[in-house]
């Protein structure tokens, strides 16, 4: 995706914005198309938000939940594309622990597949919306600097970031625990990799913490929650070293005491309520660009 | 090609005869004018501040985007741009004088209502438009129109229209080109 | 029976031979090799014109999954032996992670039987080195060797406890046995689906790191000039592993490494676009490694080029990434890494296709005789400047999943001949 899609979409999802603060939270756009949640993982956030962002555009979301363990070998991916089809969806949405499950399901359903999360790779729509909610608050994204703290080897919030950053011209800074950082991240995305948390928050304007989950200790590649929100954690008096007018983002639901310290996160800096709302605007520029033009 | 066929003082003068089409006496008023993003912005904005010099108070105006609520989606090479809608006052206490600068096919005015009413129900909605060329396909009437043409569907009407009427204002009229919109 | 294989380019690695001549092949031996041109045909007797072609002993492959008994839903001894010949096979090791495994005599005996039976090319059977290759105790290896096992190794399992590792290979000293090792620290692998690199890390896959392969193959190549013992490195891939092999070499261990031709020809880049078929253990690397892996032949620290032919179903390969099952299938796609080691890495004819020939019978102990007179007449005909396309009507094995299928390759087997019978023509 180029610079310009990227402010495209974002504008467009400016527009969206508008509507969800009205009372009648509709436009006709997309009437009677068919959009199927598939989630193969737990997400209330992203599927409330797609979900929501469907029905904003008069389209009928429908939600297919589908864990447990039978299917999270992956197996029936094949099933559930050719049930797809049969259904006839417009579109389908999927979240999946497999990287690359959405390009599996798109070389094989005819609906447009639009990915929610796919194993560590990418979430392209939590990217736009971060970025999205970054131009509001800075008028030219270009040199910007940012610093993305916390598991980045199993982010992939954190790649679909790098990448649309790296699209840009944003400076970025990557810090966290070095068991969590992939060796190549520096090479492949164009970031800079810092020796600590407080190197890389240093004169930010933007600090994005990403979530530490609780099996990362099981793996052994951390020994403990406390050692990390001690070394890597973000607290108010990291944030003062950030940049004059520098937010601090999150892509929820956060782990208060761990990557983030309980008092910045409804601080004056956080945006991360703006994250959410920005969420649903992108979410349905997406859904509008992709199913609203004239073509069937 | 292209012929001028209204410059800018008769443009004003359109304006005007618009602007008494509306008087305060009628029990439509409180008025509130609304115009159509984008070809109506302008326009609407002027024939406020006209109604407001006969009224003696300042008309509210608002502004409508109408890209969502189009019947023909967008085309495979277009970039929809989504503006935003604007309505800063109460819908249910005025009667809007929906505002556009061309009036053709009428679906462009049946998005605007549609837009509206998802807002709010106003009193009541009248048409105001700068030029009506007629070839309706759905069933709409200006309650004011600047001027009347006759046209064909294969000509192209373009206004052009600054914030404050500068020399620049005219309609024009001239064949249409190739993947021209014809919503209007 | 008898065939007249005229005017090619004979290019014999056994025998160090590169000449144009004219061969003669009766009652399934090397009957008489002249000078290009120069035997007149005899009655009844079956002309191959080779102008312009290389004329090779037949090729020997020194790791297969044919899948047989058990999987043969994914291939058979017969499918996979059809599918052999059309690469230029006569010989190919079938690995024993079968079902039941190949862990005992019977089994071996099985493979030989079938061999027999099907009179496709020849199949030798490695027997497991532990028991249902579960990596405790050792499987009866004297008694499999005696019923025609050619080596030892759990195949596509690890040998993750080097106690086991030291006692089969100081067991198998007495019996002269050829260990082949797949060096992987498992460990280190563990829910990896690709190489650990920038491909890796830009697609979201966990990655199986070069030091994995190279640490066992440290640990192996120390354990075998401990020890004694021959052995053999199956399928190496990473640059760290050709050097630590050399230095073993070097020391005067009794230690050869092959490569996969897969890893000749592709690198971590084919995995773009989650492509299954190219999610192979050991993983596709870096162009620095399949550089590496090159020099290593050059320098004849690496001696054979093996298929690694695994086929699998859609079941197992039509699936995300991640669920998907290793391997590639390979007997028809290997021609052309070793042409392309000619074409383009200055590489001779007779080196490369001595990996393929000469390399794999030493390691193997076979008495090859290559092509001179008396020996057994296997012989590959291949046209080393054809461009052909790999498509689904010229695959033989019942699985699809190569990586190679619907491209075209350069180096084309042209006819395979088993014990002096013409047993593929193109």
């Amino acid at each position: 995706m180029d610079a310009a899609t990227i402010y495209g979409i974002l504008a467009t999802a400016k527009g969206f914005k508008e509507i969800s603060r009205r009372k009648i939270k509709k436009v006709p756009s997309l009437r009677g198309r068919t959009i199927l949640n598939v989630f193969y993982e737990n997400s209330t956030r992203t599927r409330v938000s797609f979900e929501l962002a469907a029905k904003r555009l008069s389209a009928d979301g429908v939600n297919i939940s589908a864990s447990g363990s039978a299917v999270a070998k992956g197996e029936s991916l094949l099933d559930m594309a050719q049930t797809l089809n049969a259904m006839q969806a417009d579109a389908v949405i999927i979240r999946h622990s497999s990287s690359g499950a959405p390009h599996y399901l798109a070389d094989r359903i005819s609906a447009r597949v639009i990915n929610a999360g796919d194993g560590l790779h990418e979430h392209p729509s939590q990217a736009l919306l971060d970025i999205m909610t970054i131009w509001e608050k800075f008028d030219e994204l270009d040199g910007l600097n940012v610093a993305i703290v916390g598991d980045i080897a199993h982010s992939r919030v954190a790649r679909s970031n790098l990448i649309a950053m790296k699209t840009l011209g944003m400076n970025v800074r990557v810090a966290g625990p070095a068991t969590l950082i992939p060796r190549e991240l520096a090479a492949v995305y164009g970031c800079e990799v810092c020796d600590s948390v407080s190197q890389a928050v240093e004169g930010a304007d933007v600090v994005m913490a990403l979530r530490l989950q609780k099996e990362r200790m099981n793996s052994g590649l951390l020994p403990s929650l406390r050692e990390y929100s001690v070394e890597y954690g973000i607290n108010a008096k990291l944030l003062k070293t950030t940049g004059d007018n520098a937010i601090l983002m999150h892509p929820g639901p956060v782990n208060r005491g761990v990557e983030l310290s309980a008092d910045i996160v409804d601080g004056q800096r956080s945006v991360i309520l703006d994250q959410v709302e920005n969420g649903v605007a992108v979410r349905c520029a997406l859904l509008y660009l992709i199913l609203g033009g004239s073509q069937p | 090609m292209k012929k001028t066929i209204y410059d800018a003082t008769e443009i004003q003068q359109a304006l005007n005869r618009m602007a008494d089409s509306f008087p305060m006496s009628s029990t439509d008023a409180p008025w509130a004018v609304v115009g159509i993003r984008r070809g109506g912005e302008h326009l609407a904005a002027r024939l406020a501040t006209l109604l407001g010099q006969r009224v003696g108070a300042e008309i509210p105006v608002g502004y409508v985007d109408i890209t969502l609520y189009r019947d023909d989606g967008f085309g495979p090479n277009d970039w929809p741009e989504v503006g935003v809608t604007e309505i800063p006052f109460p819908l249910k206490e005025h009667t809007i004088i929906l505002v556009d600068d061309v009036l053709y096919t009428g679906r462009t005015v049946r998005a605007a209502i549609d837009a509206i009413i998802d807002y709010g129900r106003p009193k009541a909605i009248r048409l105001a438009v700068l030029v009506d060329r007629g070839l309706r396909e759905l069933p709409f009437r200006a309650d004011s129109a600047g001027f009347e043409l006759k046209t064909t569907p294969n000509e192209h009407v373009d206004v052009l229209l600054s914030a404050d009427g500068g020399e620049g204002d005219q309609v024009t009229v001239g064949p249409r080109g190739n993947g021209e919109e014809v919503q209007q | 029976m008898s065939i007249l294989i005229q005017n090619g380019r004979l290019i014999d690695p056994v025998n160090a031979t590169d000449k144009l001549a004219d061969i003669r092949i009766q009652n399934g031996k090397i009957a008489e090799i002249a000078a290009a041109k120069s035997l007149n045909p005899g009655p009844d007797e079956e002309l191959i014109d080779a102008t312009g072609k290389w004329v090779s002993p037949g090729f020997i492959d020194l790791h297969a999954y044919l899948r047989e008994p058990g999987e043969e839903y994914k291939e058979d001894l017969e499918s996979g032996g059809k599918a052999a010949l059309a690469g230029g096979f006569t010989t190919v090791v079938v690995m024993p992670n079968t079902h039941p495994v190949i862990d005992n005599a019977e089994h071996v005996q099985y493979i030989l039987a079938r061999s027999r039976a099907l009179g496709l090319c020849e199949f030798l059977p490695a027997g497991a080195l532990s028991v249902q290759r579960k990596g405790k105790n050792l499987a009866p290896l004297a008694e499999m060797q005696k019923a025609g096992a050619v080596c030892f190794t759990d195949a596509d399992r690890a040998i993750a406890n080097g106690q086991l590792m030291r006692n089969a290979m100081e067991y198998s000293t007495d019996f002269g046995m050829t260990l082949f090792s797949h060096a992987q620290d498992e460990a280190l692998c563990s829910d990896g689906h690709m190489n650990e690199g920038a491909a890796s890390t830009r697609l979201g896959l966990r990655g199986m790191p070069c030091v994995a392969e190279e640490s066992i193959v440290a640990r192996d190549a120390m354990l075998a000039e401990y020890t004694g013992a021959k052995l053999h490195f199956s399928h190496l891939s990473a640059a760290g592993s050709v050097a630590r092999v050399a230095q073993a070499q070097q020391a005067g261990a009794a230690v050869t490494a092959e490569v996969g031709a897969h890893h000749l020809l592709l690198t971590e880049e084919d995995v773009d676009g989650f492509d299954t078929s190219a999610k192979l253990n050991p993983p596709l690397r870096t162009e620095d490694d399949r550089l590496a892996l090159i020099d290593g032949i050059r320098t004849g620290v690496l001696c054979a080029i093996s298929s690694n032919h695994a086929p699998h179903n859609s079941v197992e390969k039509d699936v995300t990434f991640a669920s998907a099952e290793f391997g590639a299938s390979g007997l028809q796609t290997v021609l052309p890494a070793a042409i392309k080691l000619v074409d383009e890495h200055d590489i001779s004819p007779l080196v490369a296709l001595g990996c393929l020939t000469s390399g794999p019978a030493s390691i193997l102990g076979l008495e090859s005789g290559g092509l001179a007179c008396e020996s057994t007449a296997n012989v590959t005909i291949i046209d080393p400047k054809e461009n052909w396309e790999f498509t689904p009507e010229r695959n033989l094995s019942k699985s699809t999943n190569s990586p190679f299928l619907g491209k075209t390759l350069k180096g084309r087997v042209l006819k395979t001949i088993a014990k002096g019978k013409v047993v593929f023509t193109v």
